[in-house]
Parts: C-alpha cells; structure tokens; sequence
C-alpha cells in the first residue's frame, strides 16, 4: 500500500476514513468539500458501510450521534457554515463522551461568504463553537499527505478518549491534488462497554439534574479527560528554528506560504524559520515558548484577522513581541508580504 | 394451590420505580403500552431515543438501552442507531414539540427515508417540560403561557396533523393515530403500538403511532376534567384511526 497515489485532498481525507474502519458518514452538501460525501457515496457501499445524505448538517451530526452510540465508527464532514449547524451536535456529543471525526474544509466567512480557503473558524473550533464545558481535539493538517494520515489517526483518538475530534483543514487544502501514500490502520482496539446494542442496557445522555452537583461531578470527569489530552496529545513541526532570529507562527495552508518565504527571506540572508501547531487544541504553549527563546520576534501569520495570534501571545506571555500578518476572506498570504513584514524587522 | 389467577402483572420491561409525571399525564401510559408491546413480542434488547420534553427519563423507568437526543433529534439518532444495528428495535418517543416544531425537519426525512423505525408520538397539544407553552398542536383558542388569550389562528396558524402530515409521503408503511383517554382508548393505543413494534421486528420499514395525551398540570385541569378535554376538543380536530396499514 506505499504507492503514491495523486488524489484531491478531500478524497484522500475521505479514504483515510474508510481505512481507519469508519463505515457510516451522514454530511450534508456544502462546498468546498463536496468530494467528501460523493466519495463516501460510491465508496462506503463498496466496504459494506452506510452512507446518508441527511437533510441538514444538524440532522448529520445527530445521525452520528446515533451511530456513535452503538460504538460505531463514523463521521461527517462540512465546511464553515455546516459546521456552525453542527455545533448543537458537538456540544451533546462531547457530553455523552462519544467519540466521531468531524471534517471542517473551512470557507470564507462569516455569513454564507465564499467558497475559498479561509482560516476564519480558528476560534470556532478550538474555544468549543457549541455551548457548556467541552473541548474537542482539533487536527490542523497543511498538505494531503497529512489531511490523509491525520485523519486516520483522529479515529484513534476519538475512540481513545471518547472525544470529538475536528480536522480542521481549508479549502485550498480539500480542493489541492498532491501525491499521496495512503495510511496503514493502526490496528489498535479500544473497550466500548460504554455503547447501546451490546446487552448492557447502556445510557447514553447528557442529562444531570439530580443530585445537585451531579453535573458538576461529570465536568470534572471530562476535565480530567481534557487534562490528559493537553499532555498526552501535542503536535508540531519546527522548520529552521536552530539559527533562525525571526519565527514564523502559522498552521495548515498558511504555513506552506510560510515555508516558501522563509526559503526566500533565507536567500537574501535573513535566517528565519517556523513553529506550526499540528494540534490547535491542545495548543503547544510550552514547545512554542521554548522555540521562541533566543528569536527577535514571531510573526504569526493566518487566512484570517487574527485568531491563533492569541495562543501565540497565552504562549510566550509578554516574553518576546508578537506580530500579526493575515488577510481573511478566503485570500491566500503572499510570499512577497511576509518578506516585505520580515525584513521590515531588520 | 390457591385459585387465584394473575389477571395483570407489570410488565417485565418496566422498572420498579415511580415515574415523575404529574398525577393524570398519560406519559407513564404510553411507557407501560410500549413495555408491554415489547414483553409480547419477546424483544428484550430494543433501544429507546428519549426526547427533550417530559418524557427525557424515558430510559430510566424502562429496561431497555437508552439514547438521549437533543431536541428535536430523535429521529436522526435513531436513524444513526438503526443503520448499524438493523437487528434491535429503535424506538423514537417524542412529544409535540420536539416532533413538530424544532425537530420537523427530522421528523419528515426519517419518515421519507422509510426508517425502520417506530415512533410513538405523544401529543398532548403543549410544551409539558418548559411549564406549558403553546405547541405546534395546540389546539385554537386554548390558553397557554404564550398565548394567553388562547390560540389565535389568524396569528400564528392552526394546530398541525401529524398524521395526515406523514400520510402524504410514500415510504412509511404504518400510521395510526390512538388516545389514552379511557381504558377502550388505551386498549386500541395497545394494539397500535404492538403493531408498528412488530413491523419494524419484521423488517417492514418506518411505523408512527400518535397518541393523544393528556397535560392536566398545564393544562390547569383536574384529571378527570383533561381526560374529557382531550375528548371533546382534541378528538375532533385529531380523527382517531389508522391512516395506513401497508403490507410489504
Ligand atoms: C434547543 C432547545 N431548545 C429549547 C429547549 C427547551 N425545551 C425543553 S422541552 C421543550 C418542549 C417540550 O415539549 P414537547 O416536545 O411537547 O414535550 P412534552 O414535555 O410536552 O412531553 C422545550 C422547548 C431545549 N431543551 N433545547
Ligand atoms: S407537565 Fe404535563 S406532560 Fe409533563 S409530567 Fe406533568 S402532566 Fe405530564
Ligand atoms: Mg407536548
């Protein structure tokens, strides 16, 4: 199975999924991820799995609530606005502790916006866009090879610690061809004795009202999961940090523009270099701040007005400064206007 | 040996314990109808989708593996329950606010799709849980928290048909509406819900079984004076009987 394959990268996401064991995907229409639900149309069919089209991203979502509940694994997939409908879904999830993949190919927002590649729903995704205590895992993947494997590996966490678990790519990244060597399944297996339809005579709800702090109890449940998370789970990639006096900051797509200006800005003698969260929630706070120690400055640079900026500046708390470069709207970062941002720096 | 027969015995499927519904709902009714249904068809591992509305507990008083979906989502998570486990019965309880208002859009698909589900409708023409607002089902001129002087059709419509509703779509192959009212009442309620229990067991496809009920608390009756209430104001505008009894 290590052949290159040129797929789009919303086809490798969905295939990844069908690999991981995911035999049930209910979504709802919405571009640009539509490669997603067509794929999983023709494919799942093909592995004995069910595919529905619901008929909205809130009945989706609630389908796998659903499947989910029987130990299942499934999932859906969005873009922006979708996924806004989908965070009742989210929240109910999160509280019933059960585990799914959820697919954001974000878009231009806020509102119905465009169809381009947008980093728009960073807040969305990693500050719970539902409503109570909760946190997913959220994955932040910046080429297909990576949406692939990320994808599979998310139905290892979510199973892991009963989570939700958000793949937060963007349009550029769903809509890119890009050779791609398909995963292996990890093969691990997890105890659901938690699930409906196993002879147990299982519960699976959200509701707590009695006793009085029984809810409370239940939040400290999940905090306890979210803490093990946060030491359990943190991803990154640091690129040409050893020498480097500037550090770029970005994730997904705007990290690929990064990589080119850093090769540029490297060219005319200016040592720069990146640190690119993998996982947005938990954020590495501490890996940042250590990378950041000895740098001049990080320029955190997104396809939004600012978001991740914030994790930025919680990360390194004052300790060096934090500039911002983004353009939002479904416009891509230049290379020529990080240079031009860096070299303003010298 | 003593002569006495066991005429009635609580149904195995129902929990010893007290439900939390007001003296007079028809809650607690429907529950034991759906027990017993599944005791004399010999299901002892069906699956309950509770509803957001008075009836959330459902799974408490019930031997049975429980869902909790949101509002309005019973019938989505029982899609998603019974598209991986074709072999357990999934039952969606819902009442008329969950089913008609917040949750229609689910409502309607799951029936399009032909989901072999059963749902069991409960229509007491409020919003029970919330402390007595008006509901898709509320009936014209009745007083509610929000529509105090009594539902007005010219402002906000008239009450929905479910049944009627469903009726229009190809796929379900089993609708009914029934009260629980009365003992006869109860009796045929019995019977509807057996039967749409027994067409999913048979892999027949999506049963709706809407039964009349009663909400004496918000409704401000007695329960007695509901019971009459529910029959001569909610019967008229709610025919009684079945409105399809498909063989496939
Ligand atoms: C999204 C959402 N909106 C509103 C509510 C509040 N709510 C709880 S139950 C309910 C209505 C219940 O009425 P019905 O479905 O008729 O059930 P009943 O209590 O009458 O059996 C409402 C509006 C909620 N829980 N969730
Ligand atoms: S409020 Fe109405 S529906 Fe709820 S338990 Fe009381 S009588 Fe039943
Ligand atoms: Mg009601």
């Amino acid at each position: 199975m290590s052949d290159k394959i040129l797929m789009k990268g919303n086809e490798a996401a969905a295939e990844a999924a069908i690999i991981a064991g995911c035999r049930y995907y209910f979504g709802y229409p919405i571009t640009p991820q539509n490669e997603i639900p067509e794929y999983m149309s023709k494919r799942l069919p093909e592995v004995g799995g069910t595919f529905i089209q619901a008929e909205s991203e809130t009945a989706a979502i609630n389908m796998v609530f659903g499947a989910s509940s029987t130990g299942a694994r499934s999932m859906t997939s969005s873009s922006s606005p979708g996924i806004s409908l989908k965070q009742e879904g989210i929240s109910y999830l999160a509280a019933a502790q059960l585990p799914c993949v959820v697919i954001n190919v974000s878009r231009g927002g806020p509102g119905l916006g465009n169809i381009a590649g947008s980093q728009g729903d960073y807040f969305q995704s990693t500050r719970g866009g539902g409503h109570g205590d909760y946190r997913t895992i959220v994955l932040a993947p910046y080429n297909c090879q990576e949406l692939a494997d990320l994808t599979l590996e998310a139905f290892d966490l979510a199973d892991e610690y009963r989570m939700v678990v958000l793949i937060l790519a963007d349009g550029f990244l769903g809509q890119m061809s890009e050779p791609v060597v398909l995963p292996e399944p990890s093969g691990k297996k997890f105890n659901k004795d938690w699930a409906v339809g196993i002879g147990r005579k299982n519960k699976v709800a959200s509701l707590i009202l009695s006793p009085e702090d029984g809810l409370t109890k239940h939040n400290y449940v999940l905090k306890e999961v979210y803490d093990k998370v946060e030491t359990e789970v943190r991803k990154y990639e640091e690129y040409m940090l050893d020498d480097a006096d500037y550090l770029l900051c970005a994730y997904g797509s705007s990290a690929r523009i990064c990589k080119q200006a850093i090769t540029e800005l490297r060219n005319k003698g200016i040592k720069v270099g990146y640190f690119r969260p993998i996982t947005l929630w938990p954020f590495p706070y501490d890996e940042l701040l250590n990378a950041s120690k000895g740098k001049k400055k990080i320029l955190t640079v997104e396809m939004s007005l600012g978001q991740m900026v914030e994790d930025v500046k919680l990360a390194v708390n004052g300790s060096i400064p934090v500039d911002f470069y983004g353009i939002p709207g479904g416009m891509i970062p230049t290379p020529e206007a990080i240079i031009e941002r860096v070299e303003s720096y010298e | 040996m003593s002569n006495e027969e066991i005429v009635y015995k609580k149904s195995p499927s129902m929990m010893e314990r007290e439900t939390h519904y007001c003296p007079g709902c028809t809650h607690g009714v429907v529950h034991k109808l759906i027990a017993e249904s599944l005791d004399e068809l010999g299901v002892e591992d069906a699956i309950v989708v509770a509803p957001v509305g008075c009836a959330v507990l459902i799974y408490d008083y019930m031997k049975l593996d429980g869902v909790e979906a949101a509002h309005g989502r019973a019938p989505a998570v029982a899609t998603g329950i019974k598209r991986v486990l074709s072999d357990k019965i999934v039952i969606s309880y819902q009442g008329d606010g969950d089913l008609l208002a917040i949750g229609l859009g689910e409502t309607i698909h799951a029936a399009n799709r032909g989901e072999n589900i059963t749902v069991i409708f409960v229509n007491n023409a409020i919003y029970g849980m919330t402390g007595g607002q008006m509901a898709p089902t509320t009936m014209p001129g009745q007083k509610t928290t929000t529509s105090q002087s009594g539902r007005m059709a010219d402002d906000v419509g008239l009450p929905i048909r479910a049944c009627e509703l469903i009726n229009t779509l190809e796929k379900p192959v089993y609708i009914e509406r029934v009260s629980c009212h009365n003992g006869a009442n109860i009796l045929k309620a019995k019977k509807a819900i057996k039967k749409a229990l027994l067409n999913q067991k048979e892999g027949k496809g999506y049963s709706f079984v809407e039964v009349l009920a009663t909400c004496p608390t918000n409704w401000g009756l007695t329960p007695k004076k509901a019971y009459d209430w529910l029959e001569d104001t909610m019967i008229p505008y709610y025919p009684l009987g079945n409105f399809r009894d498909q063989e496939v």
